[in-house]
């Protein structure tokens, strides 16, 4: 165990770059799969056409093309970016966007349909009714989900390490190759702090659906 | 406001507020409207009766296009009803609609399900809005409700905020999709009484409802409907005393043995 105390300011580095990694893509992912999810309950078919083919795409490729995507072939295509950093959010939060588009399309049509009827019926556009009527109240059931994605988002931060960014798990490993004989320690070591990140978060989760129930 | 004066003084006294030309809807095979012709002038209360799966909601709904129509022609104000979009967002502010299940705001108060509409669709300030929102509910009887959410009412108080929510748009026809079919039986005459005050204030409406008793107390015109056509357009006196069809009297006939 030696191992952790002496390294904790390297771990408390690395849980940093994970945090930071986390919420810039949970950030930019949460309102992009807000987007993709508005465009695909919305009436023009290209939208939903191209919102249904990106979600589809994502959400069943691995992770680790996502990045590659971001890190090899972006910069090929003219996307240049001084940090191997910015290729992680981009590929973290395009991954996980599509996810969340999901979760939020669900909570969409949790929303019973004379809701939406009503707003149209008192003159308001498609997007008062969405942005008033309808989110508000999808987010409410989407919350406890939307939490689960993000507790996933964090732990697939980890991918990031294998490409160069040091964040918590890319600390570990070069930890874990300089002192060999305590690996073990290394790694749960490791673990705790990914769970400082997520425990909190799933009874964030619990607290919050507790909080938002709406009654009908 | 000058276009808008102009635009009221230039309409033909007795013309058609709402008008139906030809209208033809189908549910794939089924045909839930045949050829429906109908004329509602202003100040004029029509009510829709018929039997179940008549097309009588289908019609109603049809009128702001909730429902798309396969042909024939709609027209509020002389205006035909616009495709899905800003203007037919317009048009619907000018048509106040009560459903069958009030479809109040769930998230909202009760204050706030009648001031979002003036406030977010016609730009009233909050204020004004508020002390408007505040005198209709007061109207309905349910003003000390303000503060509540929808869940926390009766059905019957739901369905009164739910109407006073589509008069504060200043609508120039109502239309009343069974207003009180998924109300218990204490608490549809609180409903009626609102709508038959509104009916007296001059108030055009269209009322599709199984409530005899408003039809025959405040109806212009009772229109009976049956596999989706209009069967027969009389007043409340020609229809429920002498009605002409075997399906209207078949109809009435199993109301009145009840």
């Amino acid at each position: 165990m030696d191992v952790i105390i002496e390294n904790l300011p390297l771990y408390w580095e690395g849980f940093l770059r994970t945090l930071f990694l986390s919420a810039v893509s949970g950030v930019i992912a949460l309102l992009l799969g807000t987007v993709l999810a508005a465009a695909r309950v919305s009436p023009v078919a290209a939208l939903r056409g191209f919102s249904m083919t990106y979600v589809e795409i994502l959400r069943n490729t691995p992770l680790t093309i996502a990045f590659f995507f971001a890190a090899i072939v972006l910069p090929r295509l003219g996307v240049k970016f001084e940090q191997f950093e910015v290729a992680a959010i981009i590929a973290l939060s395009a991954y996980t966007a599509a996810f969340i588009a999901e979760a939020v399309r669900s909570g969409v049509n949790s929303v019973p349909v004379g809701q939406a009827e009503a707003a149209r019926s008192i003159g308001m556009k498609f997007g008062q009714v969405l942005s008033l009527i309808i989110l508000p109240q999808a987010l409410r059931t989407v919350i406890p989900p939307l939490i689960n994605i993000l507790i996933a988002l964090v732990k697939n931060s980890s991918v990031a390490g294998a490409f160069f960014v040091l964040e918590l798990f890319g600390y570990g490993r070069q930890l874990a190759n300089s002192n060999g004989d305590q690996v073990l320690a290394v790694l749960l070591g490791v673990a705790f702090f990914y769970l400082l990140i997520t425990v909190p978060l799933g009874i964030l989760a619990s607290t919050v659906e507790r909080k938002v129930a709406i009654a009908r | 406001m000058f276009a808008r004066f102009s635009l009221m003084t230039t309409q033909v006294p007795g013309e058609a507020l709402v008008s139906l030309k030809a209208v033809n809807k189908h549910y794939g095979q089924l045909h839930v409207l045949k050829d429906i012709n109908l004329n509602v002038r202003k100040g004029e209360v029509v009510v829709v009766i018929g039997p179940s799966g008549s097309g009588k909601s289908t019609l109603c709904r049809a009128i702001n296009r909730l429902e798309t129509i396969d042909d024939g022609k709609i027209a509020i104000d002389g205006k035909e009803l616009p495709e899905e979009g800003k203007e037919l967002a317009k048009l619907r502010a000018d048509v106040g609609m009560v459903f069958q299940s009030f479809n109040l705001f769930a998230h909202k108060t009760i204050l706030e399900n009648v001031t979002l509409g003036p406030i977010k669709v016609k730009g009233v300030p909050k204020a004004q809005a508020d002390k408007d929102a505040m005198a209709l509910l007061e109207r309905v009887g349910v003003g000390h409700q303000a503060p509540k959410l929808p869940a926390q009412l009766s059905g019957g108080q739901q369905q009164r905020v739910a109407i006073a929510r589509a008069l504060a748009m200043k609508p120039k026809v109502m239309l009343f999709d069974e207003p009180t079919s998924a109300l218990d039986p204490e608490m549809i005459n609180e409903v009626l009484d609102v709508m038959i005050q509104l009916a007296k204030e001059g108030m055009t409406m269209i009322v599709v409802t199984h409530e005899m008793g408003f039809a025959r107390k405040a109806a212009d015109r009772v229109v009976f409907m049956a596999d989706g056509q209009i069967v027969e357009d009389a007043t409340p006196e020609e229809f429920f005393t002498n009605p002409q069809s075997n399906r209207a009297k078949d109809f009435l006939s199993k109301l009145l043995t009840h």
